[in-house]
């Protein structure tokens, strides 16, 4: 038995060391070279004295971190609320379902309503304010990368929340707490897994959004994704783009530290 | 569960078929045979009716893919693993193509029409002798602006860009090089400094330029200016000519304190497998009549002196795209940098994005 069970673990574990750990040291020796193909510690060198490339991940940082607060502020009451209707199934698919179309396609359809002529100008002019330059401004860039990370923050959420047992509910009622007791202190803290496992899912990718930065933001607003693409594809400079990819598992490993599931703190299970 | 398996089966079964089908036409039809000429080429850089004519003329089946810049292409080249017949890179990347050996030399021999092409655009720096290249199309960096969004107000140098009534309306091309030029030209350097205070003080001199940028982006240059969102674009030549024909207000001019001048040239990369064809189609892309078609098509300029008979008059005679002997003094060629260098430029160049 235990035989078997170690003969079918072998295409995972070779799929582990192909795809993950493989790419991952390539990228690590990599972040080593230099220009001319040496040895060197210059890429990390430059990385933590470069003003340029830490404010840009100061920058992604922040970009990131409020896309996460915005998706959260967002998608739990939706969350919540939504476990509470009836065809709740029906209207998860519904809220899902833009996940279904290429991001490339929704962010040219952005483009469309938030353009000079576009939809939202259009009503703006029709109700006296004017068209106002939307595209291309830090704010339409939070809004269509929020509209696109929702889903990934919605369904974990719905999922802790939907799991939750009804007697817990019930319980907290009987033992007379109001409803934003019982929330505050039942609801909220058993969903939480949930809450952790989205910011892991949009945070992450929020630091790299280099298509949206270019699409939507005109390159106005610079993210360590930007700055990895231009250095493998117009620098050359592999090195330096591996050292920054490097430096981005590194945050996901913090993010991923910080929201882990601790053990204490947590009631319930 | 089990609908979904069936469903799955038969999508996968559609899908191979198709592909299977498609596979047996082509082969049919030969295009993984001998007759296939794989032509690498900038998007939208040719007449499409020119593609079918040159199957039908000589038989072989053309196999059109595109990059969207230089570096990509070199990439993609370099690597190898693609079958390209024939690329058509700008006139800095094919030095660099050249010096590393991914490029075939040219059999002169087998070169017929070479004589239509303007003397000025043969043997040049970056190809002395044009073993390598033969040319395609060239054209300048400049501004295009819509003179009714602007009413009245005409900009003329790189300088009246920076005006502050002009906050947050221009859209500028997204290359290190062409943003960094600006900059270096403003000042009068060159285009291709190599000197890190004359590069420092054009990074220094773009941050005043910083606020009047909209937005800093490539293809999409085109279709915003077309609908009028922005008054103001840095954009090539071609670019400038096919926004023009959407939309009439528009005006190209060349900046007084000079710009770049690019050529387009086609090259043999090294991945070649059909030069047959590559000679072919170097030979129908120098025929005159075809070069008009194709120059009349994309809007660029043409090297081809004997096509410009073949053109409008109003295009040839259009100062702004075929400037007079003073303006081309005026104008700089892009020589390749060096990976240095070139990382240098792109530094600035993020630094400069990070500004706002």
């Amino acid at each position: 038995m235990t035989r078997q069970r170690k003969l079918l673990s072998i295409p995972y574990y070779l799929w582990i060391v192909l795809f993950v750990v493989f790419p991952v040291l390539l990228l690590l020796v990599q972040s080593f070279r230099g220009l001319d193909g040496s040895f060197t510690l210059t890429n990390i060198q430059t990385y933590f004295t470069s003003q340029v490339y830490l404010t840009m991940t100061m920058q992604s940082f922040l970009y990131a971190f409020l896309i996460t607060v915005l998706t959260l502020a967002i998608s739990y009451p939706a969350a919540y609320f939504l476990t509470q209707t009836k065809h709740k199934q029906l209207w998860l698919l519904i809220l899902i379902l833009p996940t279904w179309m290429n991001i490339l396609l929704k962010a040219y359809a952005f483009i469309g309503i938030l353009s000079q002529t576009g939809f939202v100008n259009q009503l703006l002019d029709n109700i006296g304010i004017g068209a106002q330059p939307l595209l291309f401004t830090r704010l339409s860039f939070l809004i269509v990368a929020t509209y696109i990370e929702i889903p990934f923050m919605l369904l974990p959420v719905f999922n802790a929340i939907d799991e939750i047992d009804g007697s817990m509910v019930l319980a907290s009622r009987d033992l007379g707490a109001n409803e934003w007791q019982t929330f505050r202190s039942v609801i909220f803290p058993m969903s939480l897994s949930g809450v952790r496992s989205g910011i892991q899912a949009v945070f992450i990718p929020s630091l790299s959004l280099f298509m949206l930065t270019r699409l939507i933001a005109g390159n106005r607003v610079i993210t360590l994704g930007t700055a990895i693409e231009q250095n493998f594809l117009v620098t050359q400079n592999w090195g330096m783009g591996s050292t920054m990819g490097i430096i981005l598992i590194l945050i996901m490993f913090a993010v991923m530290y910080v929201t882990r599931k601790r053990r204490k703190g947590v009631p319930g299970r | 569960m089990k609908k979904l398996i069936n469903l799955s089966l038969v999508i996968i079964g559609l899908t191979t078929t198709a592909f299977l089908g498609g596979r047996y036409i082509e082969q049919a039809q030969g295009t993984s045979g001998a007759d296939v000429f794989h032509l690498y080429n900038w998007g939208d850089y040719i007449d499409s009716d020119l593609i079918e004519q040159f199957e039908e003329e000589t038989g072989y089946r053309v196999v059109y893919e595109t990059f969207d810049s230089n570096e990509a292409m070199y990439t993609k080249v370099q690597q190898g693993g693609t079958g390209y017949d024939l690329a058509i890179p700008s006139e800095y990347m094919i030095e660099r193509m050249i010096e590393e050996d991914l490029v075939v030399e040219l059999e002169h021999s087998r070169i017929e029409g070479l004589e239509h092409i303007d003397p000025d655009f043969l043997d040049l720096n970056f190809d002395p002798g044009n073993r390598y290249s033969i040319p395609y199309f060239w054209g300048t960096l400049g501004i295009a602006y819509n003179e009714d969004l602007l009413e009245g107000f005409e900009p003329e140098s790189w300088e009246d860009l920076y005006r502050p009534e002009l906050a947050d309306s221009i859209l500028m091309i997204d290359g290190a090089r062409e943003v960094i030029g600006i900059g270096l030209q403003t000042l009068g350097y060159s285009l291709n400094s190599r000197d890190s205070s004359e590069l420092q003080q054009a990074a220094d001199q773009l941050t005043e330029l910083s606020p009047n940028i909209k937005a800093l982006v490539a293809d999409e240059i085109k279709m915003y200016m077309i609908q009028e969102e922005a008054a103001i674009a840095v954009t090539y030549s071609g670019e400038a000519a096919d926004m023009m024909w959407e939309n009439e207000s528009i005006v190209y001019i060349l900046p007084e304190e000079g710009s770049n001048l690019w050529f387009d040239n086609m090259v043999i990369p090294h991945t070649v497998q059909n030069e047959e064809a590559a000679y072919a189609f170097i030979n129908f892309m120098l025929d005159p009549e075809i070069a008009a078609q194709n120059a009349d098509y994309i809007g660029y300029s043409t090297p081809n002196q004997t096509a410009m008979d073949y053109l409008p008059e109003e295009t040839v005679e259009d100062e702004q795209f075929y400037p007079s002997q003073d303006m081309m003094d005026n104008l700089e060629v892009y020589e390749d940098l060096g990976l240095e260098y070139t990382g240098i430029y792109n530094d600035l160049f993020l630094e400069f994005k990070m500004i706002k």
